[in-house]
């Protein structure tokens, strides 16, 4: 199982690099989103792992590691948080430039009333 | 406390200019010299008992860890100090009133100069020596301000620049000196400090300590070969150039170097590198000076010199010479400042200060002449005037100083540099005020108001006085002053305008004499000066800070070019290798924790997993297509959860990636569907090599974490869920208990990024955003706007979701559950009527503002965390008590389900706040023309009328 959960976490997150690495946002968020995957699972499994043994206490004789799963929950939402900005981030930046490229080339980073004029041309 | 309240007076008092400025300037410049003056007597009303020998300490810990405590000690050193900077203060609060023109900002300046007065203050008073750096970088600051004060010019910024470059990078070397002062010393406390000098000077680490601490000093009294950004910094008002540039903010070196004399003195490597320092910084600054045109630029290479003079003295190590430099410290201060002053005065009424188009003001200005003339007499040395005094006694120290050997080498440089400082004196009295009056001055020459000639009168009373009764008038303060530099009792002298016939005698004569034959052929000398033009300070430091800039900008330019997949493949590429580097170097054997034998249906979802994967390396473009796929991957991370004993992280993510799916799908309707190839073979490669060594790395430090035995600090959680908390779901009793806090900041977060998200679209629908929203088009669209079934089955399951939304959030103590996970399936339940049913409609029919949603939420949560502290309990602490209710039974309620409810409310309405705005934006964007109702299909007469086009064409 070990063995299973740590290759996984390989696996998401070599995916999700290589998508963050792209020069086009939505790979980006989409990579994200990955390697949110990862690094909560990561985080869990720092607890290791543990079959039927739910922290809930029931009066059972071992539970698993409840502080990683506290831990990972906020870290889920906040992920959430966060995609949920860089999205509208990415939208918003399409919007603007018409293009959804996550490179800002140097001749590009001119004034806002410049790069308006060019954007609001026809 | 005495000593904190005179230093900390002018910092409280500064704002008081700023507001007295609106009752006028003289009310203001009264206003401010009562907090100076206030400052002074404070000071003053201690001074009897400094006289009768006493240190006066006092002090509190601030920082103690690390040896920062606020103590101030005083003793004659730095009263002597205090009291010439408040003093003097005084004088020039009084100038620069009438020196400011009427379009300056008074306030400001005053705010300004009260501001460094506290910061030069706390530098003589400071006890420890980290709270003298912190004054000591004040002062670096306020002067910037001071010297840029007229900004609109650029002269001044440049002289400001300057001024902070140079001694800001000075305070750096003086703060690492400190530091280690102190390390050797093994206390921060500076009358501790002088008691351990025979540790300091045993130390390995003396000489780069003093290197350190001399930095700091020579910068900032513009020792050569740091001496160029003092006149620059004259771009200055003048009252500022007389006050910081004259009489106290060039003294810090002085007074550093005075101050750490006990310490360092008697080491060899101070005289070889203090003395010759200040004597080449004496003779070269009263080179330069003689041949400024510019009143204030001749006075500011003067001050050079002298410093130089101080410094050197300093140096030679002899207490006697420690006598000559104290002394010399009192005498420049009066005549030098009161030249200046003169010289703004000058400026002020003439028009011009430069040397070439003045001469003749002595009838024209007489007050302000003579005043000045006196004073320049006794910067030249002449006999019965207080200059002379220190003068000589710095030629007979010099007499006796033997330098590598060479025994001639300091009494002939010293007397050539009295020699030139003889021939600008007189050159800076003469060429202006002598000769005959001319008529082509800019200005018609008058004497200034009373307020401008008054403080320079005042300045002049000492210099005459100390010039003819030296002893009486100077004894007890370069007594008293002496002693505190020296540290132990002075040898027999006497300040006397005759010695009788001393070597002193010859070469005071031979200075005044020769500076006036200098003097007179002056034209011969300034050919001679071109002939051995140096090189220019000035340059050299454009060059170096261009140079600088230019490196700053190419580095900029290679590392941050703007490209996100270069920042991130560097910080990838960086973790990658420092990693290897740590897994290299540390022990390899196999993990011995026992592993869980691998289960079928985990070996599938495994499998799917990596089918997934593999699918999205080589799919990715198509967007729709990959943003299934990763959807697919959040269940099986769900199912893994679900294995592995977290029963709340599975609920978390499953609803979670419905959020984010939907969220991600509303966005792609917007963005391109498709990304284009990357064609860069290369490149392509590059990224799936460090995606690889990314993974693998990531993957093998699970393995190796997971396959290790580990040590918890859960088990106290555990065991005080129940009894502490009152919830048997211990994740959700740290939630909303143990780390309650943390979730509390969460929240927060949660709360910004949905505002940030709403800044950010709420703006999308004007401007350029505009324009590009309604020029998509969708080329394919459902003919459905709003499909009839999913309409229904939404509104359906609304009153559904949100009972089991109620049940999850009740039980989410003791069960699986909880504010997180209830907030996810309202909002869920909530986007589905936007999805089914259209914006227009769901937002006509949201009965509560989202945003209000987050507020309360984390209103409710804190109110949470501060009902306890009203209670005498710390921030957040819970309780819990049983309520048996009829027919429902024993209820175990927990205050904790209050914050717990403010978790709720927020992730609801960061939810709806971020989802409702792209449906926002996306109406925009949407066919055209919008349907209004809730569905497409309209009810005529009870029947259903088939169209196709949406309400408005039928």
């Amino acid at each position: 199982m070990e063995l299973l959960v740590a290759s996984a976490i390989g696996m998401m997150t070599a995916v999700g690099v290589y998508l963050v690495l792209n020069q086009r946002t939505f790979p980006v968020i989409v990579g994200l989103t990955l390697l949110s995957y990862a690094v909560n699972v990561f985080l869990f499994s720092s607890g290791r792992l543990a079959v039927d043994r739910p922290p809930i206490i029931t009066g059972a004789d071992a539970y698993t590691d409840p502080l990683p799963q506290a831990l990972v929950l906020t870290a889920i939402v906040i992920s959430f948080g966060m995609t949920a900005l860089i999205v509208v981030l990415a939208l918003r930046g399409f919007l603007e430039t018409e293009t959804d490229t996550a490179d800002i080339l140097t001749e590009d980073l001119a004034p806002e009333g410049e790069a308006d004029k060019t954007a609001g041309a026809p | 406390m005495l000593l904190a309240l005179v230093t900390l007076t002018p910092f409280f008092g500064a704002a008081i200019p700023l507001l007295a400025i609106r009752f006028g300037r003289n009310f203001c410049a009264i206003a401010t010299g009562a907090v100076t003056l206030t400052a002074l007597l404070l000071l003053l009303s201690e001074a009897g008992a400094v006289y009768r020998g006493e240190v006066i300490t006092w002090g509190v810990p601030w920082l103690p860890l690390i040896g920062l405590s606020f103590s101030f000690f005083l003793d004659g050193l730095g009263l002597f100090f205090a009291t010439l900077i408040l003093g003097m203060g005084l004088l020039i609060i009084l100038y620069a009133r009438y020196y400011l023109s009427s379009k300056d900002p008074l306030g400001l300046f005053y705010f300004y100069l009260l501001l460094f007065q506290g910061a030069m203050v706390g530098i003589v008073l400071s006890d420890n020596i980290l709270l003298l750096l912190v004054f000591w970088e004040l002062t670096s600051l306020t002067s910037f301000l001071l010297i840029g004060y007229w900004s609109r010019l650029p002269k001044s910024r440049q002289g400001a620049q300057m001024a902070l470059v140079v001694t800001g990078s000075g305070g750096l070397a003086l703060i690492a000196g400190m530091l280690l002062l102190g390390h050797i010393a093994g206390t921060y406390e500076l009358s501790e400090i002088l008691q351990r000098g025979e540790v300091i000077r045993s130390s390995p680490l003396l000489v780069p300590t003093l290197l350190l601490i001399l930095g700091g000093a020579f910068t900032k009294s513009a020792q050569f070969p740091f001496h160029f950004w003092l006149p620059h910094a004259m771009a200055a008002p003048t009252p500022v150039s007389a006050y910081l540039h004259s009489a106290t903010m060039v003294k810090a070196g002085l007074f550093l170097l005075a101050r750490l004399w006990p310490v360092f003195a008697s080491t060899d490597a101070w005289f070889f590198i203090v003395a010759p320092v200040g004597l080449v910084t004496m003779l070269i600054g009263a080179w330069i000076a003689l041949f400024r045109n510019d009143l204030k630029s001749l006075l500011a290479f003067s001050t050079v010199s002298h410093l130089g003079l101080t410094t050197m003295l300093l140096g030679m190590a002899t207490p006697l010479a420690a006598v000559a430099a104290v002394f010399h410290i009192l005498n420049h201060a009066t005549f030098k400042a009161a030249l200046f002053m003169s010289a703004g005065s000058v400026d002020h009424e003439a028009g011009t200060r430069d040397i070439r188009r003045l001469g003749g003001l002595l009838t024209l200005m007489p007050i302000t002449a003579i005043l000045a003339l006196v004073a320049s007499a006794s910067m030249a040395g002449i006999p019965l005037l207080n200059g002379f005094l220190s003068k000589e006694m710095m030629l007979e120290e010099t007499a006796h100083t033997v330098y590598a050997g060479l025994p001639w080498l300091f009494p002939v440089l010293a007397t050539l540099a009295a020699l030139v400082s003889a021939a600008y004196s007189f050159r800076f009295a003469i060429s202006t005020f002598l000769g005959p009056p001319r008529d082509d001055y800019p200005d018609r020459p008058h004497d200034p108001p009373v307020g401008m000639w008054l403080p320079v009168a005042i300045l002049i009373v000492p210099v005459i006085a100390i010039g003819l009764l030296p002893a009486l008038i100077a004894g007890p303060v370069v007594k008293r002053t002496a002693l505190a530099v020296v540290g132990r009792a002075l040898p027999e002298y006497t300040l006397a305008i005759w010695h009788g016939i001393t070597p002193a005698l010859f070469m005071s004569l031979i200075a005044l004499v020769g500076g006036f034959v200098l003097f007179k052929s002056y034209r011969f000398a300034n050919d001679l000066r071109r002939v051995f033009a140096g090189p220019d300070a000035k340059r050299i430091y454009d060059g170096a800070i261009s140079a600088l800039t230019a490196g700053a900008r190419w580095a900029i330019e290679a590392t941050q070019n703007g490209s996100l997949p270069r920042y991130i493949g560097v910080i990838l590429g960086v973790i990658v290798v420092v990693g290897f580097v740590g897994f290299l170097n540390g022990p390899h054997e196999a993990g011995a924790r026992a592993m869980i034998p691998a289960s079928l249906p985990a070996l599938v979802s495994w499998v799917v997993l990596a089918a997934i994967c593999l699918a999205l390396l080589f799919w990715h473009r198509e967007r729709l297509l990959a943003l299934i796929l990763t959807s697919g991957v959040g269940l099986i991370v769900s199912l893994l959860f679900i294995q592995f004993s977290a029963p709340d992280l599975a609920l978390t993510q499953i609803s979670v990636d419905v959020v984010t799916t939907i969220l991600l799908l509303l966005a792609l309707n917007l963005l391109p569907k498709t990304s284009p190839v990357e064609t860069n073979t290369a490149g392509r490669l590059a990224r799936g090599g460090l995606a690889a060594a990314v993974g693998i790395g990531a993957g093998a430090l699970a393995y190796a974490i997971m396959t290790r035995d580990f040590h918890t600090i859960a088990d106290y959680h555990l065991a005080q869920a129940q009894p502490g908390g009152g919830g048997t779901n211990v994740v959700n009793v740290i939630l909303v208990d143990f780390r309650g806090f943390d979730t509390f900041g969460e929240i927060i977060v949660l709360g910004i990024a949905a505002i940030t998200i709403f800044a950010l679209l709420d703006t999308a629908l004007r401007g350029a955003a505009a324009r590009t929203l309604d020029s998509i088009r969708h080329p394919e669209q459902s003919k459905d706007a709003h499909p009839l079934i999913l309409v229904v089955a939404t509104r359906v399951l609304l009153p559904l979701a949100l009972t089991v939304a109620v049940f999850i959030f009740m039980r989410g103590h003791n069960e699986p559950g909880g504010g997180f996970i209830a907030g996810l399936i309202v909002a869920i339940a909530l986007i589905m009527q936007y999805l089914a049913s259209g914006y227009a409609w769901a937002a006509q029919r949201a009965r509560i503002d989202s945003q209000a949603m987050i507020g309360g939420g984390i209103a409710i949560a804190g109110l949470t965390g501060l009902a306890s502290l009203v209670l005498g309990w710390p921030f957040l602490t819970s309780t819990y008590t049983h309520i048996n209710l009829p027919l429902v039974g024993d209820i175990e309620i927990a205050s904790a389900v209050a914050f717990d409810l403010g978790v709720f409310l927020t992730v609801v309405g960061v939810v709806m706040v971020s989802l409702a705005q792209i449906s926002r934006v996306e109406e925009r964007a949407e066919r055209d023309p919008v349907p209004k109702g809730p569905m497409d299909i309209p009810l005529r007469r009870g029947r259903i009328v088939g169209s196709n086009d949406g309400t408005q064409e039928s």
